[in-house]
Parts: structure tokens; sequence; C-alpha cells
């Protein structure tokens, strides 16, 4: 890719980017282009990561294991659903991902938990989401009863209205008060630690980085 | 029995000092005489083991049955007699060749369905024998069955219809035991004649007995007392029973003796604290024993809802344990019950070791738990056990600001004791802490980014809140002092966040009990917002700002900072908030200090701060008293004051409180007191009030402090009061206390009877008294003294004393006169003054002239008469001439 054109997407993306400053979006830019190789320069193909390669990233760098968290991460990037994330959705994505507002965090991190995006997280997504939380122990008669039980107490924790199912506005609210309740079901933002060692990295040396 | 009052003997012996001393070995004696009971007590238990049964026991066995005897079906037994009706000195009724073998009685038994037996009583237990063999009443002594413990035990095995009715009958029957036999007890231990206790009320008594005791009695039914109340023991016991009296009493007088020196300490650390310290390693939490909560006590629901979660905190990923704190947190935390039920169910160490993890989240979680629950007690003193403490301190280093606060705010609740102050300290907490206090410095704060970042000024609070529990302990202010903590603190000082002012003013109050940090204090200018946050509307940092003036305001340029910053006027005006008893005995405090300087004293005056106080003197809590009382006596120091405290009414409390008995409060009110007889209209009310008498009376006080302060404020009484000498003669054997207490040891003590007796022996016939009592002597003992203020008091006193009969001579002959002339050396004008004086009284004797000759005090005296003391010079040349005259008069002797 040409200088030339690598400024206009720079300044392009600059201007529509909420948390990053111009050098940081450039630095971001080349990463991207890293990550995803050398393409041909007039391919018709559609540029960007597919949902392998993103969360191979999500593992390596951001330490996530969870593998529904991850692809509902990827989905959260993937704004226009055709299965890959190109370097806007990149840039746009990272910028809630490392530095959204507490709003913006918690949009996101709603979209990641409801699952059929109906805009409700039900018990059933609940209990999916958390069925990998607790370890089992042999001697419990129904393993599930555990997380029966959890999704029951993050119910009363945080369904206001009371019917059965967190809303937007439930899930605003409980976070309000409680911050930590913003992942409640399952880490989908980067810990701290490994954040700032990818923005370490990344905006010290953008070509030096290489997750693989 | 002798043993017993021997020991007493020996306590009392010892009691009757009150050197420390004596205390010691009262201690030692009280502790051996524990062990002694408890080895005795011990050893009983297992030497009754073995016991069996006695006469004395067989026959109030007897004697019971026979009262449940009798025709009818209610009775136990259809009769029960001896077979022989003569008794022996001993007790027992068998013949003496069969008490060889232990036997101590026959017993004829009728039960009501089985035919009548006779039975054998002997030390090994009951059994049955071969029953009468003739007319002429002799007994087959052959045992016939099984040996039974006691007679009950045999007849119930024997009679069905006694083990039945029995069982009816136990409890009463068993208290009857219980009773009479503790009724023998008391009448053979006391030898005083028992009082008959009409049945009714006795059966009376039983039946209560018995509702009280049913459950237990009935499962043990004779075991207890017979136990206790055995066979040869007997003497023992009865021995054991009174030594147990006696320990009683003896521990009886212990715990008054240790409450004496609780009432001593509690005065002592009040003394402590309104004389300079405040608090230093004082442990505010008892550690007390835990209360665990019973295993099959009702639990409250909560009980098992928390059990479940912290099962979900064990067993859950981060994302489970985070929503189980969270749902942890919704319960109320600060109720007892949770926070012990977290502890039960084992809660309190996956708390703490969740804070050792990576998870921030789970850390933050963790920690806005413990934060809530370490307000209890017993929650703090787990937490540090657990070793909870040098996580929290780790954390305190973590990036995440938060965090951080959330660490501080723990370590705040938990450094309650001193134990935990010492853990934080050791693991370097204090250094961390007081470099959380800097992270207030840039202006400019980051608009909050991230989720664990919080405010800067945040961060400072807690670190402060941390830090004013750790500032208990002196080696934490030390500590804070070294880790530079005080120009932060001093910085922090200066903004206006009340949540922030009063954990900072909290510190530096408890830390201004340090010269260090008085010194410190000053020199960053903390005086200056101290006053400035007097004005303050939050009570509690009014409070905290006057505490730490009341430390400060020990040292002369920290009064005068506090007056020319504008500080005495919130103070007056504060002490008409008399509602709050805590500020206002910090209010006092200050006002007190702040009165040691003079121009202060005018300033209050002008606020007509003595007015109120006054007003204060009734009615208040000792901690104001002994502070308004303090500053009273400060401001008495000038006449316009003490007229003000006369016509406000102030002198009648005054005198009122000196029948007190809080130290503190003692020495400032004779200290008021003396400062007010200055003016011979207050001391003609005083004298009214037999003011002076009460005075008197305090020199007996065990307390050196109180003596002194008593002795002083007794000068300017008796220098006032009309007829002073006919006034103390009135005090029976009140000449004679004074003169002992020149026994004493405490230079306080001794410069201030000195003084009293100066102003005593200005009367003839007191003087005269005193000398009868010895005074002589005694003073002459203390002139070997390096200590200024007793060696003018005592010269004083000797110069007064020489008035009387042949008193200069004895003063030479006790040897006082070599150690006075040393006096002239002193560097102080009023020893000169005073010893000079004493010299030219002494100098009307010829011998003490030679020994002051000889001890070359002419040459010293040849200075002082170049002094521009007009007294000293006079004295000087006075003495220097009665000399010179007997050098004259010995040489015309040789030459005449």
């Amino acid at each position: 890719m040409n200088r030339k054109k690598l400024q206009k997407l720079t300044d392009n993306l600059t201007k529509n980017c909420k948390h990053f400053n111009k050098f940081e979006v450039n630095c971001l830019i080349k990463v991207f282009y890293n990550l995803v190789g050398d393409v041909p320069e007039r391919s018709v193909a559609v540029v960007g990561l597919d949902r392998n390669a993103f969360r191979n990233i999500l593992h390596v760098t951001f330490g996530m294991t969870d593998d529904m968290i991850m692809d509902r991460v990827f989905r959260g990037f993937d704004k226009d659903n055709d299965g890959c994330v190109n370097v806007s959705e990149w840039i746009n994505g990272l910028s809630v991902f490392l530095r959204g507002s507490l709003e913006e965090k918690m949009k996101y991190c709603f979209e990641v938990f409801d699952l059929n995006g109906d805009g409700f997280i039900s018990k059933e997504e609940m209990f999916h989401m958390l069925k990998n939380s607790l370890l089992k122990q042999p001697s419990e008669e129904d393993p599930d009863e555990g997380i029966k039980d959890l999704v029951e107490i993050t119910l009363k924790k945080m369904d206001h209205d009371h019917d059965g199912k967190l809303s937007f506005a439930d899930y605003e609210k409980a976070v309000r008060e409680e911050t930590l309740l913003l992942e409640a079901f399952g880490p989908c933002l980067p810990d701290p630690k490994s954040q700032m060692e990818f923005e370490n990295q990344v905006f010290n040396d953008p070509t030096d980085f290489n997750d693989m | 029995m002798k043993e017993d009052s021997m020991a007493l003997h020996i306590l009392n012996k010892i009691s009757t000092g009150d050197d420390p001393e004596n205390e010691i070995k009262m201690k030692i004696a009280i502790l051996l005489k524990q062990l002694d009971l408890h080895l005795l007590n011990h050893s009983l238990k297992y030497i009754s083991l073995q016991i069996n049964l006695n006469p004395k026991t067989v026959k109030k066995d007897i004697e019971l049955l026979q009262r449940f005897s009798g025709k009818g079906e209610q009775t136990v037994l259809e009769s029960i007699e001896y077979t022989s009706d003569y008794e022996f000195s001993n007790g027992c009724r068998a013949p003496p060749w069969r008490q060889m073998y232990g036997e101590i009685c026959y017993v004829l038994v009728k039960p009501h369905d089985v035919e009548a037996f006779c039975i054998t009583c002997s030390v090994e237990g009951v059994f049955l024998n071969g029953g009468k063999t003739d007319e002429e009443g002799d007994i087959d002594y052959e045992r016939k069955g099984e040996v039974y413990k006691d007679l009950v035990t045999f007849l119930k095995e024997k009679s069905a219809v006694f083990s039945e009715n029995m069982s009816k009958q136990e409890i009463t029957f068993n208290e009857e035991q219980k009773n009479q036999i503790e009724e023998v007890l008391t009448k053979e231990e006391a030898a005083v004649p028992q009082k008959s206790i009409s049945s009714p009320d006795r059966l009376k008594k039983n039946h209560i007995n018995f509702v009280k005791t049913q459950m237990s009695k009935r499962l043990e039914p004779s075991l207890n007392w017979r136990a206790k109340v055995d066979f040869k023991e007997q003497k023992n016991l009865t021995k054991d029973s009174q030594e147990e009296k006696h320990g009683g009493k003896v521990e009886k007088s212990r715990t008054s003796i240790s409450h004496g020196k609780v009432q001593l300490r509690k005065s002592v650390d009040k003394i402590e604290e309104t004389i300079s310290e405040s608090s230093s390693e004082s442990e505010e939490d008892e550690e007390q024993p835990d209360h665990r909560q019973e295993a099959n006590a009702d639990l409250p629901s909560e009980y098992w809802q928390i059990q479940k979660l912290v099962k979900y905190l064990k067993g859950g990923n981060q994302t489970a344990t985070v929503i189980a704190l969270c749902s942890m947190k919704d319960f109320n935390l600060a109720q007892e019950t949770c926070q012990l039920a977290i502890r039960d169910v084992g809660g309190l160490e996956v708390l703490i070791n969740l804070l050792d993890t990576d998870e921030v989240k789970c850390k933050i979680g963790s920690l806005k738990i413990l934060k809530e629950i370490s307000h209890n007690p017993q929650i703090r003193r787990n937490i540090v056990d657990l070793g909870g403490l040098p996580i929290m301190v780790n954390i305190l280093d973590s990036p995440y600001k938060s965090l951080k606060c959330l660490a501080a705010e723990t370590i705040a609740n938990v450094a309650k004791f001193k134990r935990a102050r010492r853990a934080v300290r050791q693991h370097g907490g204090i250094t961390k802490l007081v470099a959380l206090l800097d992270c207030a410095q840039n202006a400019t704060e980051p608009a909050q980014s991230s989720l664990y970042e919080t405010r800067d000024v945040e961060v400072a609070r807690c670190g402060a809140l941390a830090l004013w529990s750790c500032s208990k302990s002196y080696s934490n202010k030390e500590a804070i002092r070294k880790a530079g903590g005080i120009p932060l603190l001093a910085r922090l000082l200066k903004t206006s966040h009340e949540n922030m002012l009063i954990p900072v003013v909290g510190t530096l109050q408890e830390c201004a009990s340090e010269e260090n940090y008085r010194a410190a204090i000053k020199a960053e200018r903390i005086i200056e917002n101290l006053v400035k946050n007097l004005n303050s509307e939050n009570e509690q940092l009014q409070e905290h700002c006057a505490m730490a003036i009341y430390q400060c305001a020990e040292d002369e340029e920290t009064r005068d900072l506090v007056r020319l910053h504008g500080g005495l006027k919130p103070l007056a005006s504060l002490l008409n908030n008399t509602k709050n008893k805590e500020l206002l005995a910090a209010v006092t405090g200050a006002i007190w200090k702040c009165s040691i300087s003079k121009e202060n004293v005018i300033k209050f005056r002008e606020y007509k701060a003595i007015e109120t106080l006054v007003g204060l003197l009734t009615d208040q809590p000792e901690e104001v008293l002994v502070n308004v009382v303090g500053a009273l006596g400060e401001c008495c120091q000038e006449h316009e004051n003490r007229v003000i405290v006369r016509r406000c009414g102030g002198i009648q409390p005054l005198v009122n409180l000196l029948v007190g008995i809080n130290q503190a409060l003692l020495v400032n009110v004779t200290k008021a007191v003396g400062a007010c007889a200055v003016e011979p209209e207050n001391m003609a009310i005083i004298d009214r009030l037999d003011g002076v008498r009460l005075l008197w009376s305090l020199l007996k006080n065990p307390h050196p402090d109180v003596k002194a302060s008593a002795a002083w404020a007794l000068c300017p009484c008796i220098e006032n009061a009309k007829d002073a000498g006919e006034m103390v003669r009135s005090f029976v054997g009140g000449l004679e206390l004074v003169v002992n207490l020149l026994k004493s040891d405490n230079k306080e003590v001794l410069a201030s009877v000195c003084a009293a007796i100066t102003n005593i022996a200005k009367d003839q016939e007191n003087l005269a008294v005193i000398t009868d009592h010895g005074v002589v002597p005694l003073l002459s003992k203390l002139a070997n003294t390096n200590n200024d203020n007793l060696r003018r008091h005592l010269a004083e006193a000797v110069s007064r004393c020489c008035m009387w009969g042949r008193n200069r001579v004895a003063f030479g002959e006790h040897r006082a006169v070599a150690p006075l002339v040393r006096y002239l050396k002193s560097n102080d004008t009023n020893v000169h003054r005073a010893t000079a004086q004493a010299l030219y009284q002494l100098s009307e004797d010829a011998d003490n002239c030679i020994t002051m000759h000889e001890n070359g005090a002419v040459k010293l005296l040849l200075d002082m008469v170049g002094s521009p003391d007009q007294e000293l010079q006079e004295a000087a040349a006075g003495c220097i001439s009665n000399i010179r005259r007997l050098a004259l008069a010995t040489e015309k002797a040789r030459y005449t």
C-alpha cells in the first residue's frame, strides 16, 4: 500500500474515531495490514481478518479463552456481518474495546451477551454463558443446579423490572450501581494488563506487532 | 484455716505499703495463692473419686428416707430404722470391733412390696447382711449380696415401689439432701448456730430449685453431691470449701485491687491524655474471645445464602466469582449476623485468597466486602490472623487507583488494634500509605477513563484514613514521620473537603503527642490551617482541630501562633456548644493549654471565656472538668480573673470538686483553688467552705502529683487566711501529717511541703509543734540535693524554722549547714537568696559559723553582697558580719 493511500485512509478513519489520535490510528492501520498480510492491490475480495484470525488475536493478545464470548466479540466488531473485520471495523471496534467510555462499553458488552440479538439477555442465554463458570463437583446430583442458581442470583441482582430477562435498561442500571457487573457473563473486554501491553507495543513499534 | 489466715495476714502486711515493689509482691502472693487453690481443687477431683460413704452422709440419707417413709401409697418405704440407738462420737453405730472393718451402721428397712431386710452401711458401700439372728438383737454381719454405692441405689434395686415412688420424689429428695448437706457444711464451717428453717419454707425453696434445675438434676441425680461431700475428706472438704471461700475473698480483694488499678490506670491514662499524650498505643479493640455461632442454634436464612455464595466463590471462575461477590455485597454487611456468617462458612479465607490473584475485578469485589465487614472487631482480628494485611499492603502498590483506595480503606478499618498496626508497619505499609498522600498533587486530573480509575484526591483521602488508624501506635507515628508524611499532610490540610480534612487532622492530632511532630507542625505552618478549620461547620473536624491544638499548645511559640492566627475567638465561642461533650472536652483542653500564655488569657477575658468556663464547672463529664479547671487555674494567675471567678460564683464549685477522686482533676482543682486563694476575699470564701481542710486532707492522697499540688495550694491559703495559725492548729494531726511528708521521695512533693512548712512556721506556736514533730532532722536530711527548686524551698523552710528554740543549733548538729553553703554555687538567684537568708539565720550560732567558714562560705557570700538583689545583699552581708564578729571575739579572747 502506498504512502498516499495510507495517509488518506488514516485521515478518513481518524475523523470518525473518538478515542484515537492520528498517530495511533496510523499505527493500528499498520498493525492491521501486518496481520492481514500482503493483499493484492486491486483484489476484489474483502480485505480483513476472518473469524479465526481475529479469535486468534483475542486469545493470544488479550488472553480470552471462552469460545462463545470470542465469537460474540467478533460479531461485535464485524458490524456489516460479512464474516470478516475490515480496517474501519478494526479501528472502530478497538476504539471501544480499548478506550470506550462506560456507556460505549455497556452497549458493546450488552450486544456481546445478547446472543440472539433480540435486545434481551434471557435466562437461557445466561445459562449458556455461565455454564462453564463453576467447577463441577462430582458429589453434586445435578451438575447444572449451581449454574441455575447462579442465573437466579444474577437475575435477582440485575432484573429490576422482574420480567425474568435483562433488558438493556436493567443491565445499564445494574452496571451503574456496580461497575464490576459490566462483564457479568464473561470477560469480553481486555484485562487492563494485556491492554497496556498491547498499546505499548502497538504505539511504540507497530511493525513489530505480531501475534502469531 | 490457719494457713489461710496467715496468707491473708501476709497479704495485709504487704498491701499496707504504697510503693510499687509491694504491689509486685502482692501480685506474686496472690498468684501463688491462686496456684495453691488450683492445685487443691485439682487434687480434690481425683481424691473424691476414691472416697466412699461416711457416717454423716449415711445419717443424712437415712434421716431423709425416714421423712419420706410411713404408711400410705406415696411414701418410698414403710419404715427405716437403725438397729442400734447408740451413736458413737464418730457418728457410727456399729460396735467398735465392726468399725474396724469400716462398717458404719446397720439399718432395718421395710419396703412396701418386699420383705424387710437388714442392711450394712459401710465405708465401701451398702450391702445386705445376714439379718438379725435372734431376739437379743445380734446381727449376722456376713455380707449376703452385692455392694451398692449408696442406700438409695441399693433400695432402688431391691424394691420396685421404692424406685417408682423415689423417682417421683427424687428431685425433692436430692435437693433436700444437697441443701441439708450444705447447711451442715455451713454450720460446721462457720460454727454459727444454724438457723432453724421451718420446713414449709424449705420445701418451697426446694420447689423453686426443682423448677430451676429439673432437667439436669434428673439426669444425674446424686453423683454431684456425693462426689463432693464424702468421707475422710470431710475434713479436707471443709478446709477446702473454706479455702474456696477465702480464695473467693482473696480473689475478690484482688479484683478490687485490680479494679483500683484499672481506675488508677484509667486516670493515669487520662492524665497522660490531658497532659501530653492522646492515646498512643491504646487499644480500642480489646481482643475479645471469639464467639462462633452455635452449630445447632437457629441460623438465619442469610447464613445459608452466604454459605452458598461462598461455595460459588470457591468453585467458580472469574465470572461466577464476580457475580457471587456482587451478590454478597447486597447483604446487609453492617449486620453482625452476616459478618460472622461470612467468616463461619470460611468466606474470609476465600476473600483474602482472592486478593492474592491477578484478577483485578475479583480483588475489587473482595475488598469491597472486606471493607464493610472489617468494621467488626472480631473480623478484624480474623483478617489479621489469616495474613490479610501483608496482601493488602502489597495492593497499595497496584497501578489501579480504585484498588489502592479500597485496600487503604480496609486497612484503615482493620488497623484498629495494636497487632494489626504493627503488622502494617512491619510489611512496609506506612511508607506506601504515605506515598498515597502524594497522589493529589496534580490539579488537573484526567477524567475517569477506566473502570479502575478514581480521583487522586480519593486515593489521598483513603491513605489518610488508613494512616489515621495506624497513627495510634508510637512506632507508626515515627514511621509516618520518617516516610515524610508531615509535609504531605500539611499540604492536604490546605484543601477544603471535610472528608479529607477529618482523617488528616485526625492523624496530626494523634501524632502531635510526640515532641518531634509538634516541632514539625510548627515548622510546616500547620497551626494556621488548624485554626482555620476551627471555623468549619463540621463538629468532628472542629473537635480534631481543637484536640490537635491542645496537644501542640504545650509549646509557647505555638500558643502565640494560635493567637496570631485568630484561633482564640473560635475556641471561646465553641465553649457555648455544650451538647457535644467530645468537642467540648477538646475545646476546653485547647483553651487550657493556650491560657498558659498571659497574652492569651487577656484575649480570653476579652471574649468573656472565663465566665463561660465558670459556668462549665458543674454538670460536665470529668474529661471536660479537668480541662475547664485547668484553664481556670491558669487564668487565675491574674488578679482580674480571680475577681471574675469570684464574681461569677466559681469558687464554690471549685471547692466542691476537691472531694473528687479523679487524680488529673484533683491536680488541676488544687492548683485552681490555690490560685484563687491569693486573693484575700477569695480566701475568705474558701475558708468559709472549709476548703483548706479539704486541701489538707488531699495531702493524704496516694498520688504524689495530687499531694504536691495540694501542698502548693495550701501556701497561699495559709498566707492569706485570717488567723491562719489558729486555722492550721485546728486540723487535728495536720501538722504531723505535713512533717511526715518530708519523708517522701518525690522532689515535687518535698519542694511543695517545704513551701508549706515555710508558711506554717510563720506562726510561732505552730513552729513549736512542728519542731516537736521533728521537722529539723527531716529538713536536714534533705539538704543534700541538687534540685534547685527543692533547694530554694528547703532553704526558706530552714531559715523559718531557725526562729524557734535551739533549732539553729539542731540544724548544725544534723549537718545541714555544709550542704547549704554549697547551694551558693547554684546558678539560680532564687536559691541564692533563700540560702543566704538561711545561712544568716544559722550564723547566729557560733558552731555553724565555724562550719560555714570551713566550707568556704565567706568568699561565696562576698560575691553575693555584690548582687543587685537587695534581700540577697542584706542576708549575705548579715551572715558575713556574724562570722566576722565571731572571729573578732575569738581574737579578742585570745589576746586578753
